[in-house]
């Protein structure tokens, strides 16, 4: 095993990252974020791709969620919820992953 | 990636969770809109033999091949008229000294690169150049479990052994592996093992593409077909295997369209959603689009840009859409599903490329290809012919791959 980490479980504490084998792009010609993976081009709504664009493997989910919630004055246990089953998904689907290296 | 398929699948996510699919925004099948992704095949050279490569039978001398810059111009412009993934295949794409620098290329612009490759030619610290310089996915071909039928199939001895290594390179690069099994009566019989093959390398996807028959496949048929119980169990071990591995290995499978009732969508229909370079720069609407003859395919060295000859040329606009169509395709509740099959296996089979592809049951020579192929499947000789630029040569007794 080279050492990706499979099926990682989303907590507030993760901080995760697109692997390599994921880009997200704005796609100028079509004017649409892309999401892309090998043999497959995916088009993330806007949300998806905001929370996709804070997964920097340095930001850890309880910042993603303060971000969020202080951005659409939204109740914080609610946007906690739905960005962690969000961002579970995308690892579940291989589009994400944690960063290797601790940076605290 | 699938000898036939359009190479791009839009993928199949559920809109709910935020990834919708791409291709459902229509503009792509509808308007012909510039494909997703595009296949590069840098070089017609390859050290294997496989007896069913879908490179053309006419392969393509390596002194009329693209130079580096023109196949970064190429890059760029696919880039700027929004092709998002490039798959850089062959022949044996490695087989070019600057592929390299053609991934580091492809980068710069933005695009999505994915080697296809044989394996045999890298070096753990090519692979390391290769991830360094972008490469976002590798492919492996295999022709078996085992070195003795594997090595045998490529016709090149310490093949397998040399693929095994370089995926688990890959993996220790952290690269993405997909490996591509390409099944035929010779080696069906390894499938379950090919699949915890692909689990024990840590694979992401596992291709088992069923060979389709053109070119140098058609020319084997007899030594490649499978039975139709073949098929059944394949299709079985298939399933079961998807279902136990969801979520740890992807496994896309390629049926053979002989035994199938409907004929396959080929490439996404001719012209709608996909095309290949040639390592000389012809702009084709498939891989094995030069078969048929009357068309003439333009070149990137012609004074037409490369979306210029998607949208307007003539061997491009020949079969797209339904227009064009014969009966029983024309009244066809089907026509839009499949676009009337392949326009290559319509032409190998029936002298017109024109025709309803006879994989089809509408087909009036479906009965008679079908009979054909179960014949061949129970009776055709293992003896294979071998890919190679002299036209290929003929399997020796007691060859396994020298």
């Amino acid at each position: 095993m080279a050492g990706r980490i499979r099926n990682i479980t989303v907590s507030e504490a993760s901080r995760p990252i697109l692997p390599r084998h994921a880009k997200l792009k704005f796609d100028q010609t079509r004017q649409v974020w892309v999401l892309l993976a090998p043999e497959r081009v995916l088009a993330p709504d806007e949300i998806a791709v905001e929370v996709l664009r804070l997964c920097d493997g340095v930001r850890n989910v309880e910042q993603m969620v303060d971000h969020l919630a202080a951005k659409y004055t939204a109740e914080r246990g609610a946007i906690s919820a739905d960005v962690v089953a969000m961002l579970q998904d995308l690892a579940d689907k291989g589009f994400l992953t944690e960063a290797r290296e601790k940076t605290s | 990636m699938s000898p036939t398929e359009a190479n791009t699948n839009i993928a199949g996510v559920d809109p709910s969770d935020g990834l919708a699919v791409l291709e459902q925004r229509g503009s792509v099948a509808e308007t012909f809109g510039i494909p997703l992704a595009v296949l590069a095949e840098l070089t017609h050279r390859c050290p294997l033999q496989c007896p069913y490569c879908s490179n053309p039978v006419e392969l393509e001398r390596g002194g009329s091949e693209l130079t580096t810059e023109e196949w970064k111009n190429v890059l760029t412009e696919l880039a700027e008229i929004g092709v998002l993934q490039i798959h850089f295949s062959g022949g044996e794409p490695t087989a070019r000294k600057d592929l390299v620098e053609l991934v580091q290329h492809a980068s710069d612009v933005g695009l999505y690169s994915n080697l296809i490759t044989s394996a045999v030619l890298l070096t753990r610290e090519k692979l390391s150049a290769l991830a360094d310089a972008g490469l976002c996915h590798v492919q492996i071909s295999f022709q078996g479990n085992e070195p003795v039928l594997a090595d045998r199939v490529a016709g090149f001895k310490g093949a397998h052994q040399k693929k095994i290594e370089v995926a688990r390179w890959t993996r220790e690069l952290d690269l993405p592996l997909t490996v591509n099994a390409v099944m035929h009566r010779q080696n069906l019989f390894q499938l379950p093992d090919i699949i915890q093959m692909a689990l024990d390398m840590d694979a992401d996807r596992l291709e088992v593409a069923n060979v389709q028959y053109y070119g140098w496949a058609l020319r084997n048929r007899a030594a490649l077909m499978a039975s139709v119980a073949q098929i059944e169990e394949t299709s079985r071990i298939v399933e079961q295997a998807q279902a136990r591995l969801k979520g740890t290995l992807e496994i896309d499978y390629v049926v053979p369209d002989y035994y199938a009732l409907r004929p396959k969508k080929c490439m996404g229909g001719w012209g709608r959603q996909f095309f290949n370079i040639s390592p000389a720069g012809k702009i084709l609407p498939c891989h094995a689009a030069e078969s048929i003859t009357g068309l003439e395919f333009l070149s990137v060295r012609s004074n037409h840009s490369i979306a210029w000859i998607w949208q307007n040329s003539d061997a491009f606009n020949r079969y797209r859409g339904t227009g064009w169509m014969p009966e029983p395709c024309k009244s066809c509740e089907f026509r839009e599903v499949d676009f009337g099959g392949c326009r290559c296996q319509a032409f190998a089979l029936t002298g017109d490329a024109g025709n309803t592809d006879p994989a089809c049951t509408l087909s009036p020579m479906h009965e008679q290809i079908f009979k054909l192929a179960e014949q061949e499947a129970a009776g055709g000789s293992n003896r294979f012919l071998y890919r190679n630029f002299a036209g290929g040569t003929l399997e020796m007794d007691g060859d396994n791959g020298a």
